[in-house]
């Protein structure tokens, strides 16, 4: 099999608040022996914020992310589930409408880029699951991690829309997804059965109502800890930042304290492949990893 | 003889059990759950199976049906969490994603009446505010038709078929938490004569959707709407839509949510990715101070990118360029 070669979209946060998610990603690529090319002209991918004020301009934004891996001629994986979400959509905007297309192309001319479809956009763990395969991932685990109950946290920007999702995703559904618990039963885990693990930490409206999300990030939390989980995984930045940084803020809210270890999927997955700690950038996670 | 289902394959017959949410507000202190062991087959739909359990097992078994052709929006309910149409919904395609055992519950279990019926009042007030009708001056004795064009039409993007049932509403996250927050389906209804061209109640209608704390800023953006719709209305596209329309008209007032997604333009424009912090300075403007605690402790960490180191993208006079020639929306 030839060596697997990816363009990686960082998007922001893990170059800002979650740098522990760009080293625990080029960590577990070196050791899974997959090439990576960061896109470092790569622009912010709007956050589903800027669409609520410019829509259009986020499309031309994000198609030109999206030129930056044609041009290398590899598919763009994306490390953040809301990257995901807004790359996906206007990649499917663009290759299902000829007209928008023209009128975004007429933009990225002018900087002398043309869209045209011929890279994928996946997320990391589908990466994970579809190219690599989990197989292929339980044969190089070094430290399983059979001691541990492992609460997976899907988010929602990676599942919904499943339209959308389901390009890249295949089979992932959102009402019972399976790709992260399945990773954790072949990293030797315990996958802890939880109803929330779909749900929605409530991210997006942090600033102008920090209540809703403390409470929906305090559900999933009190929902993973009372299924008896020792720690939670997520495959977006977005979701750690509420439930690993707002831990205190969020215990506040509900009542309850919600303290419990989170971790990136790579983070958790790095471990088992017997990274060492610090090059995953545990020491950088806000709630202590007490399992390491 | 008949064939049993597997997951992947096309069978006559299922076994499955429906474990099935049981309450009487008037009589019962807690709710409780009565398990049935069905053969169910290819061809039946949720509500069969609830039929089947009061007509052969409980008679006093509650339920909303009316239509059972997809229309009348009353047999809304959940299975395993998931919003169905009880009507409309193949029990094959449920086991197709669940497996043999379900759990029949009423869209909200906080707000039964008895068994799977709900009281909607908070459903149907939010839908109330919004004006979910069309407002126009309209000549009693017009010269010639008012025509909408297919086109014009076509701008509604579906927005016309909601029937009501509420599966979006009680899927809404934000709803579970906030209950001042007006919802997608009274949200998608606003959409739906605020992109009408012969609605005259445009800003009015924009300035109760736009209010803080209750409107389209407090979507929480999940997609969970979108994804429970029945009938493809896909609220969330509908409400970013009112977003939008809020700039366009001038009728965003500056605040925490609307700085929020106007700064992203700016930091795009400045180095083509987010600048986090200032993102939230700049938004909260003087609330930045309760973010203080968060703030250190997230810089012990590695966690806070100073200005001076702020990250770039590269070739950003391309970023620049496009950002002045793309531009669409003002604030």
């Amino acid at each position: 099999m030839s060596k697997i070669k990816y363009a990686i979209y960082t998007g922001c946060t893990p170059r800002e608040s979650t740098p522990e998610l760009l080293m625990s990603t080029l960590a577990v690529c070196k050791k899974l022996d997959i090439e990576v090319v960061l896109l470092d002209e790569a622009t912010c991918c709007g956050a589903s914020h800027l669409q609520d004020f410019d829509e259009f301009l986020s499309l031309v934004l994000n198609a030109r992310n999206i030129c930056y891996a044609e041009r290398l001629g590899l598919d763009l994986i994306t490390l953040c589930n809301t990257c995901q979400l807004n790359t996906a959509f206007t990649k499917e905007r663009l290759d299902n409408d000829s007209e928008l297309k023209a009128k975004v192309n007429e933009k990225l001319a002018e900087v002398g880029l043309e869209y045209k479809g011929t890279s994928k956009v996946k997320h990391f763990v589908y990466a994970l699951k579809d190219d690599v395969g989990y197989d292929v991932i339980k044969e190089k685990v070094e430290k399983p991690l059979s001691q541990f109950n492992v609460a997976s946290f899907y988010g929602c920007h990676n599942i919904r829309p499943s339209k959308l999702q389901n390009i890249s995703n295949k089979t992932e559904n959102p009402y019972k997804p399976t790709s992260l618990d399945d990773l954790v039963v072949a990293l030797g885990g315990k996958a802890v059965e939880y109803q929330r693990k779909n749900s929605c930490c409530g991210f997006h409206v942090d600033l102008q109502a920090p209540e809703t999300a403390h409470k929906l990030t305090g559900n999933i939390l009190l929902d993973a800890i009372d299924n008896n989980a020792d720690c939670v995984i997520t495959p977006c930045p977005l979701c750690h930042l509420n439930m690993d940084v707002k831990q205190s803020h969020v215990s506040k809210t509900m009542g309850r304290d919600v303290s419990i270890p989170v971790l990136h999927m790579q983070q958790l997955l790095g471990l088992a492949l017997g990274i060492d700690p610090k090059e995953l950038g545990i020491d950088k996670n806000v709630t202590k990893v007490t399992m390491v | 003889m008949l064939k049993e289902c597997s997951l992947n394959s096309v069978c006559d017959k299922m076994e499955i059990t429906f474990k099935v949410f049981r309450f009487n507000a008037e009589t019962d202190y807690l709710p409780y759950y009565q398990d049935f062991t069905l053969e169910v087959s290819e061809d039946e739909v949720v509500l069969d199976i609830l039929n089947r359990i009061k007509w052969d097992f409980d008679g006093s078994f509650s339920y909303r049906r009316s239509c059972r052709h997809g229309i009348c929006g009353s047999c809304a309910i959940k299975v395993n969490s998931k919003a169905v149409l009880a009507c409309k919904e193949r029990v094959i395609d449920l086991y197709k994603i669940f497996g043999s055992n379900m759990t029949i519950e009423p869209q909200s279990k906080s707000r039964v009446v008895k068994d799977m019926i709900i009281d909607k009042k908070d459903f149907w007030s939010k839908y109330d505010s919004v004006k979910p009708y069309l407002v126009s001056e309209i000549d009693e004795n017009p010269a010639t038709e008012h025509l909408v064009s297919p086109e014009q039409y076509e701008e509604l993007h579906e927005a016309d078929t909601c029937i009501q049932c509420g599966c979006c509403y009680y899927s809404c996250p934000a709803v579970e938490v906030n209950e001042n927050y007006t919802g997608p389906a009274a949200l998608a209804k606003a959409y739906r004569f605020n992109f009408d061209p012969r609605d005259d109640a445009k800003h009015e209608r924009l300035d109760i959707v736009n209010k803080l704390g209750s409107g389209i800023w407090d979507c929480v953006k999940c997609f969970e709407c979108a994804e429970a719709c029945p009938k493809g209305v896909d609220p969330i596209h509908k409400i970013t839509a009112l977003h939008t329309q809020t700039f366009k008209e001038g009728k965003a007032k500056s605040n925490v949510a609307t700085r929020h997604a106007v700064f992203f333009k700016t930091s795009i424009n400045q180095h083509g990715l987010l600048d986090e912090g200032l993102l939230v300075a700049y938004s909260e403007g003087l609330g930045v101070v309760k973010h203080i605690p968060e703030a250190i402790s997230m810089l012990k960490k590695g966690k806070i990118v100073m200005p001076w180191n702020m990250p770039k993208s590269k070739n950003l006079a391309e970023v620049k360029k496009l950002v002045k020639i793309s531009s669409t929306a003002k604030f």
